[in-house]
């Protein structure tokens, strides 16, 4: 299944043993650290109880679970849109509570972000909306014309630079946030229901472009609910329910309760194929 | 680089949100309007109560017969005396001349029914504060136990403020000088809510926007330039419509009356141009700061 991803899009360099990050956990700082963190809301709802967690450099994260269950929270945390009420988030190191708010906007550099509703600025051409994520970090001009075109080309986007964001399937959206979060290549990645618009044709193509973005070294963390999707990747999944963090798999499913063998027979089932490569 | 940036992502700003640009820019013209009609009517106005309150004076009349020693002592003391703006001495002579002069008709044949010059010495003084007339009078001349009031000093004959005179005209001047700046006041602040209220809603209309740029990672002052520099060009081009229009309606209307009409051509109004530079950027100023402070609550992401 992931191989897929790298088929067609000879852009990207398919990271080599030497460039790709060490996946070891614990030999470097985490990327993402979560210490007993819990999110009341102002009106007294819980958004997340008690969630402990690590994911290490260039790992690719899934954080599933019904509508309110926490997944949101835990974005909106990790770009300090939010304040944890308790306990400590970590970001490659830098505790996010003690972190002034003259310092958010670069924590935020560092991290890329797609929205389910895609949050592209209406008033700006495909190509500005892009551009506009390097203009934030002073980028000088020649190299915005450089790199825009490149990644936009690389999501597939290259004839409609200067088309305005509705003029846009909902497809072609997400490809424009996905680019834009990676245009200035930031070593994490978090993606908000990044398939939730979708149907599942696009879907595939958006986590192919995203799967590709973890190959070239950037952690990602997607929150999703699209249980074929995670069932498709096999990739680290944690579960959370009402806020809490119920299940950490490295290889997982979204449905806990499905064997491996269960899961081979479903997929050689839809699949047509004989036997279950273990992805990637 | 930076400057040419903002500029660029202002102009855009507006060109994509003509509407409420626009609506902001009107309500900037209609105040400015206004304000510039209103000024130099405030400031025509308590010119005109100053003008009049400057006729506030004490007259210090002395004693028959006084010294020229005993005159230099009392001029000195009045003028140590506080709130004492200037003294002037009218002598007999002096004071029979004036009141010749004010009222020709009574003197040109009463001269031989007075048989003399009634007249006395007299030292006029200016207050510094019309409204401190009554304690220049306390000094001069306080009262005694029984509410007589006694000279202080032996060439003084008598203390007079022409008391109801002065009462009068403190009591009106003082009144119209509250209330136009009453009315000054309520019209500046109509005005600077109006505009910061078309803003706002300008604004509001685009906070989605401001949202996002925060997430990507813009700093605020990054996110706030193009929309300041948005204000000072609304702000300037609505100015610059009402000042034309001002000077359209001075050129065509008030010159040619100024000529029959002493209010408007009253001393004391504003200079036009001078008008056009406070109005100008009063404009400016407001409709900026107006953006910015907008901003402040969609920057809290």
């Amino acid at each position: 299944m992931a191989g897929i991803a790298l088929r067609k899009r000879p852009h990207i360099a398919r990271p080599t043993a030497a460039t790709r990050p060490p996946r070891v956990k614990g030999a470097t700082v985490p990327v993402v650290e979560f210490e007993d963190v819990t999110k009341v809301y102002d009106g007294g709802s819980i958004g997340l109880e008690r969630a402990t967690m690590k994911i290490g450099r260039g790992e690719f994260v899934f954080l599933v679970g019904p509508t309110g269950c926490g997944k949101s929270t835990c974005i909106r945390l990790l770009q300090k849109e939010l304040e944890a009420s308790a306990g400590e988030i970590s970001i490659a190191g830098h505790e996010l509570s003690s972190m002034s708010r003259s310092k958010v906007p670069r924590l935020r550099r560092n991290i890329g972000v797609v929205f389910q509703d895609y949050k592209l600025l209406p008033n700006r051409t495909i190509y500005d909306n892009v551009a506009y994520s390097l203009q934030v970090i002073g980028e000088p001009r020649q190299e915005i014309r450089r790199k825009v075109p490149d990644i936009l080309a690389l999501v597939g986007l290259s004839t409609k630079l200067h088309n305005y964001p509705d003029e846009l399937s909902g497809g072609e959206q997400q490809r424009v946030s996905i680019a834009r979060a990676f245009v200035n290549h930031p070593p994490l990645l978090l993606a908000d229901e990044p398939t939730g618009n979708l149907d599942p044709e696009t879907s595939i193509g958006i986590m192919q472009l995203i799967y590709r973005i973890n190959r070239t070294g950037t952690t990602v963390v997607v929150a999703t609910h699209d249980s074929a999707m995670v069932d498709k990747m096999r990739r680290r999944v944690i579960e959370l329910r009402e806020g809490r963090i119920v299940r950490d798999e490295l290889s997982g499913l979204y449905r806990p309760d499905e064997s491996t063998t269960e899961f081979a027979i479903r997929l050689r089932g839809e699949l047509g194929v004989g036997h279950e490569g273990h992805p990637n | 680089m930076k400057l040419g940036f903002f500029l660029r992502e202002a102009l855009r700003g507006l060109g994509r949100n003509s509407a409420p640009a626009l609506a902001a820019l009107l309500t900037v013209l209609l105040t400015a309007l206004v304000l510039g009609v209103f000024i130099p009517i405030v400031q025509a106005t308590t010119g005109t109560a100053n003008e009049v309150r400057n006729r506030v004076v004490v007259d210090v009349y002395l004693n028959d017969g006084v010294t020229p020693a005993e005159r230099q002592e009392v001029r000195g003391a009045l003028e140590r005396t506080a709130n004492v703006k200037s003294v002037a001495y009218i002598s007999k002579a002096d004071g029979l001349a004036r009141a010749k002069e004010k009222n020709p008709k009574a003197f040109a044949d009463g001269a031989k029914l007075l048989g003399g010059n009634p007249l006395p010495d007299t030292f006029r003084i200016v207050p510094d504060d019309p409204g401190r007339v009554k304690a220049i009078v306390d000094r001069v001349a306080p009262r005694d136990a029984s509410g007589e009031r006694v000279a202080s000093l032996a060439g003084i004959d008598e203390v007079r403020n022409k008391e109801s005179d002065t009462e009068k005209i403190l009591s009106a001047t003082g009144l119209v000088k509250i209330l136009t700046a009453g009315l000054a006041v309520l019209l500046i602040f109509a005005s600077i809510a109006l505009v910061a209220n078309t803003i706002r809603l300008s604004i509001f209309a685009r906070r989605r926007e401001v949202e996002v740029m925060k997430l990507v990672g813009a700093t605020n002052w990054f996110i706030r330039w193009p929309f300041v520099i948005e204000g000072v060009i609304v702000g300037a081009m609505g100015g610059l419509l009402a000042v034309l229009l001002l000077t359209i309606a001075k050129e065509t209307f008030i010159d040619p009356l100024q000529a029959r009409f002493a209010l408007l051509a009253a001393p004391n109004t504003i200079d036009f141009g001078l008008l056009i530079v406070v109005l100008m950027v009063a404009c400016m100023a407001v409709s900026a700061t107006g953006s910015a402070l907008t901003l402040r609550r969609f920057l809290r992401v």
